[in-house]
């Protein structure tokens, strides 16, 4: 149930989201040394440009990008189609949005 | 009995891309949740983040960096396979990728403990 725009769409954000994921993956490793406090995540992304931009960016390609993923996988698996389908990777877009980018600006709104 | 194409190597490629996929769409609303208390109630996120440190917590986190990094290289691993002239080195490429997945996250829990 994916369409040629869908595809193209899903390989895009994915492109988009290799380095940024490798770049997660690197604050992880560092920032988790010592454990992780509320003060020392804030101390780091609020009031910063650069992480509002990588995380912002990050919210957006995966809220597409596992939407897509998703659909098809209900597609699949549940045979979900149609307009329900249409409906259901909307949903999942919208609410990993909303919710991503409330934690982003949560962390970075100074 | 397991049907002839399940012992194929690209359908545990293609099985393990799904179920990292899958698990990792669920775990966004609850990471999004935590990191937005930052803003609602930081007290709770500073009793989320001391939760963190119980050792079974931490090899949780361990798995949801794995299958991050084996998400991200068996994607590129998709990619290259749709859009580049290969054929034999699919299966190092995807041995590969999890071998990689597992020394990233391998080197996070060792800097976790």
């Amino acid at each position: 149930m994916l369409t040629v725009r869908l595809y193209m769409l899903q390989r895009i954000t994915a492109l988009l989201m290799a380095p940024l994921v490798l770049g997660h993956l690197a604050v992880m490793i560092y920032a988790v040394q010592g454990g992780l406090s509320a003060a020392e995540i804030l101390g780091r992304t609020q009031g910063s440009v650069a992480w509002l931009l990588f995380y912002g960016a990050f919210v957006i390609a995966v809220s597409i990008h596992a939407a897509i993923g998703l659909r098809v996988v209900v597609h699949e698996v549940l045979g979900l189609k149609g307009m329900l389908l249409d409906l259901f990777t909307w949903a999942i877009a919208a609410g990993l949005f909303l919710l991503g980018g409330r934690a982003v600006l949560a962390v970075t709104l100074s | 009995m397991i049907r002839p194409h399940r012992t194929h190597a690209l359908w545990y490629a293609f099985i393990l891309h799904r179920i990292s996929g899958v698990a990792l769409a669920l775990f966004l609303p609850v990471h999004f949740y935590t990191l937005a208390l930052a803003l609602t109630d930081p007290e709770r996120l500073d009793g989320f983040l001391r939760w963190t440190e119980l050792a079974v917590v931490k090899f949780a986190e361990f798995g949801l960096v794995f299958l991050l990094a084996l998400h991200m290289f068996g994607g590129l691993r998709l990619m290259a396979l749709e859009w580049l002239p290969w054929s034999d080195r699919q299966k190092t490429l995807a041995a590969g990728a999890a071998a990689v997945s597992f020394l990233i996250s391998g080197v996070f829990l060792l800097r976790a403990i």
